[in-house]
């Protein structure tokens, strides 16, 4: 990075730990930081304008379009992505064939049903849909079709049409309700 | 027997729904997309573009851009070594503007920098002086001689007719229309990016790119940088969509030329707003059409007039405007036709391939027409598409007989025998009414209205192209691997291609390496052809090692190998009661065979749209239920019935989730997606004004995939992908007139056609 652009420094709390920012600029979204200084690639960038979802995380609990946060004014915050996502009740089996009992206990039941429901296609909407799923069914476990509609109505998918993604979230509020 | 079943359906051969193998990456955020890969020292590149749609260069000054602290480069059209053009089908789209800037948007300099936010600083001081010209961006004007001819390959990219039969027989009842299908954008979410290496010499380079079609990419690089094309290399960077916005080149030369310039890993990506000027579009076209036939509603002639507006440059435009004239009957049969297609160069956008190719747009035309001739004749719109629809054996307008397996009366009545949707209820919320939350619809003026479209679709390339795709297969100590050079772009051919080599050749681990240019060409991924062409090498090359297997396990064990088979995942003698697992029996050996699948020849058509052209084609039908507000003009897709031809289902999962992705995009053609122009300007190059189908928008898809083998096709597999997003279209347009009584003669449909 030349002197010329960038001298910020700050430190962000993400996904459990703290992250130091070095030499940025102050203009840079907190999806740039995540993906080109922090080694966090998960969250994509697909309209900059928070219409897509693609870059959502949480914030503080909330789900926020991390293209739309400057980097620089979330310091103080509990920041959690994609790659930090962890199952709340990690008991719950797969069904998958082709997922591996290894890699199986390293997704979360969000994760592995959307992969079994078919709602991964290009997977360029996925980290971001899991992401909102994850914070909707945190806030209201048995939501109706509709809230599960409306909820992820900010993640645009291009390819699947959305209705193997419905599956995918009916699928874990299934499995999670027979599980209380 | 039923032991063999229960084994069988636990493998991921063909026929389940095998999961997709890049699907925990993807769920993680840990699959690589172009757009992730970072590399030590690399520089970001940036594109200056147009600001005019038509404007004569008269200089560029990269002075004061170059001083600015962190560039590295700035290049122009002076610095392009090679040829100064590029193009799939003519080569007539310069790497950056020199004389002329023939659409807004076009590329003119790239800068290489130390940050995104430095290249935008040089994009901003590098000074380019025009001289405003006044765009060309009516077709019906730009094809004519007087007009000025805005590029020296002049304004018409191609005219072709069709004359079949009697041309001037007529019938009992004609009906005719205009229709005007809008500009919509492909919008895949994975915006175009790319890494490009250097070679140390600076001979050479390494590009990793989302891509459709990597040996076509590499070709008109190599040309653009004179470079052998053994020095270009490319490597298919994930790939998020493409739906065929990724057919054409982008930012892969400039990308390359500035790592050749800096001697560094140079990293590109565009923005949204940047996409939708770096890629082509499906064609805007105006169609007439006009149907003849008896009073029954039997079809005697067809004829039309299409206007494809091909924007600045040809890109795919001469075979969109094939697909668009000899798809005029659709799917029902016709004797006798006059068609007059052109493709014409204007300052709008280029447009090339989308999903549909052509034939979105001429189908939307019969779809409208056939409604149009039932009324005439008080038929249903069923009975009408039943009367007429197509066989196996029937001649098409362009001579050329229907080989393919043609389910079309099957798709229709299928489709018909879905149950249909519960009426809105009276406490409905309002998210289920049209308009959603935003506007809220009064239900006293909601109106349901249903809807049919069906169509027939080509597959494969067309008009004597020799199409193939390459396969390497290698089976060593029970583990297969499949090499090829097909772009996975989502659709799912990694999941395919090891189900294939599962059901061959009896192994459960496949190892997929990675696709690049180290192979030869497995075409592009597109006109539905990847499981047909791409799942025909792959099995092919399967098969040839399947041989050399029993060859080898017959020497060993003494057995004639035309005895051998695969079950399970056994080496079995049919006769006697010799059995050897695959994987014992490949212990220390390897076996690998290269495979191309080449597609039957085709012809080009001749002066009168005689000829064959196509290699095969699939039907599909569909029915729309949709609630209109007709005060607010808003539309609420309800319910959308579907009977595809689908020849074979090879993966259930993938199959479905083609079938409902192509609907919501023929839903968003339908009723919202239009890049809308003003005089050679986009007027909406974002997702905030380019409005996509979200899942509030998403209709109930109810599908029945019908299986009926297609002996050509070497999986007995139908390419699904286009044929869901086809038809779609004009069953919602029809439905919102049934629900409005409104022409409705263009789509997408706004507010404003329905309201006032």
């Amino acid at each position: 990075m030349s002197e010329s652009i960038g001298n910020e420094m700050y430190t962000l709390r993400i996904n459990g730990q703290d992250r130091h920012v070095k030499d940025a600029w102050v203009g840079e979204s907190l999806l740039y930081v995540l993906r080109e200084r922090l080694e966090l690639p998960g969250s994509k960038g697909a309209c900059e304008q928070g219409e897509c979802g693609s870059c959502t995380v949480l914030m503080d609990g909330d789900a926020v379009c991390s293209c739309l946060v400057m980097a620089a004014t979330a310091v103080g915050a509990d920041i959690v992505t994609v790659e930090g996502l962890i199952e709340k009740d990690p008991s719950m089996a797969s069904t998958a064939r082709t997922i591996t009992d290894q890699i199986s206990g390293q997704i979360t039941d969000v994760q592995r049903a959307f992969i079994e429901e078919g709602g991964v296609q290009c997977g360029f909407c996925t980290p971001g849909l899991i992401v909102a799923v994850h914070h909707l069914l945190d806030k209201n476990p048995d939501p109706t079709e509709l809230e599960v509609k409306e909820s992820i109505s900010g993640n645009i998918c291009r390819c699947t049409g959305y209705g193997r993604i419905f599956a995918a979230v009916e699928a874990v509020v299934q499995v999670r309700k027979a599980s209380r | 027997m039923s032991t063999v079943k229960q084994d069988t359906r636990l493998r991921d051969i063909l026929g389940t729904s095998a999961l997709r193998p890049d699907g925990v990456a993807k769920v993680m955020g840990s699959f690589s997309f172009s757009s992730d890969i970072w590399a030590e020292n690399m520089l970001w590149g940036a594109t200056l573009r147009s600001p005019h749609p038509y404007a004569r260069i008269v200089s560029i000054d990269t002075t004061a851009a170059l001083l600015i602290s962190g560039v590295s480069a700035v290049i122009t059209a002076q610095d392009v070594p090679g040829k100064a053009t590029y193009g799939l089908i003519s080569a007539d789209q310069p790497v950056f503007a020199s004389e002329f800037v023939r659409y807004m948007g076009e590329p003119v300099a790239a800068v290489a920098a130390d940050h995104p936010e430095t290249c935008r600083r040089a994009l901003a001081a590098i000074i380019v002086n025009y001289e405003v010209l006044t765009p060309v961006v009516d077709p019906e004007l730009a094809m004519l001689a007087t007009t000025e001819q805005i590029h020296p390959d002049g304004n018409l990219i191609r005219h072709q007719k069709i004359i079949c039969g009697d041309p001037h027989i007529s019938g009992d009842i004609t009906v005719e229309g205009h229709y005007t299908i809008g500009m919509q954008d492909q919008a895949f979410l994975g915006l175009e990016a790319a890494m490009a290496f250097p070679d140390s010499g600076g001979n050479g380079v390494e590009l990793h790119i989302a891509t459709q079609w990597l040996h076509e990419d590499r070709g008109q690089i190599a040309a653009c940088l004179k470079l052998p094309e053994d020095n270009v290399r490319l490597v298919l960077g994930g790939v998020g969509g493409a739906f065929g916005a990724r057919e054409d080149i982008s930012l892969q030369v400039h990308c390359c030329l500035l790592a050749l310039r800096t001697g560094r890993p140079i990293k590109m990506q565009y923005s949204r707003e940047e996409s939708f000027f770096g890629h082509v579009h499906r064609h805007p076209a105006k169609i007439w059409m006009k149907h003849h036939a008896s009073k029954e509603g039997k079809i005697v002639k067809v004829e039309s007039r299409m206007m494809f507006d091909g924007g600045a440059y040809t890109s795919t435009s001469p075979a969109v405007l094939i697909n668009g004239i000899t798809h005029t009957q659709g799917p029902y049969q016709c004797d006798n036709a006059v068609v007059d297609g052109y493709a014409v160069r204007t300052n709008n956008p280029p447009c090339g391939a989308m999903r549909g190719f052509g034939v979105v747009q001429a189908c939307f035309a019969h779809e409208s027409q056939m409604d149009k001739l039932a009324q005439a004749c008080g038929l249903s719109p069923v009975e009408v598409r039943l009367i007429n629809a197509m066989h196996t054996g029937d001649k098409l307008i362009t001579g050329q007989v229907m080989e393919s397996v043609a389910p079309v009366e099957r798709c229709i009545r299928e489709t018909d025998a879905i149950p249909m949707p519960e009426p809105l209820a009276a406490n409905a919320n309002v998210l289920e009414l049209p308009g959603g939350s935003g506007r809220t619809a009064d239900r006293q003026n909601i109106v349901r209205g249903i809807g049919w479209g069906v169509s027939m679709k080509n597959l494969m390339y067309s008009e004597g192209f020799d199409d193939f795709a390459t396969a390497r297969c290698t089976l060593s100590n029970g583990i297969a691997s499949l090499k090829f050079a097909t772009a996975e772009v989502g659709q799912g051919f990694v999941t395919l291609a090891p189900q294939i080599a599962r059901s061959v050749l009896g192994v459960d681990d496949v190892v997929l390496e990675t696709s690049d240019t180290q192979i030869g060409s497995a075409g592009s991924t597109s006109a539905s052809r990847q499981t047909w062409m791409s799942g025909g090498a792959v099995d092919g090359a399967c098969r040839l090692v399947r041989e050399r297997l029993f060859e080898h396990v017959g020497k060993l064990h003494n057995i004639d190998p035309i005895r051998l088979m695969i079950e399970h995942t056994d080496v079995i003698d049919t006769i006697g009661t010799f059995r050897i697992s695959v994987a014992e029996a490949t212990q220390g050996i390897t076996l690998s065979e290269t495979f191309e699948h080449h597609h039957r020849k085709t012809e080009d058509l001749d002066a009168n749209g005689q000829g064959n052209c196509h290699v095969a084609f699939a039907f599909v039908a569909h029915r729309a239920v949709v609630d209109v507000d007709i005060e607010l003009g808003l539309v609420k897709v309800v319910q959308i019935a579907t009977a595809q031809d689908v020849g074979r289902v090879l993966n259930p999962l993938s199959a479905i989730g083609q079938i409902e992705g192509g609907i919501a995009q023929g839903l968003g053609l339908a009723v919202m997606e239009e890049i809308i122009m003003d005089n050679g300007r986009v007027k909406n190059p974002s997702f905030t004004d380019y409005l996509l189908p979200t899942a509030l928008d998403a209709p109930s898809v109810v599908a029945i995939m019908i299986e009926e083998p297609e002996p050509q096709a070497p999986l007995g597999a139908k390419g699904i992908g286009e044929p869901p997003c086809i038809s779609v279209t004009p069953a919602i347009v029809a439905a919102i007139r049934a629900a409005t009584g409104k022409a409705l003669s263009r789509v997408p449909v706004r507010p404003q056609d329905i309201c006032l």
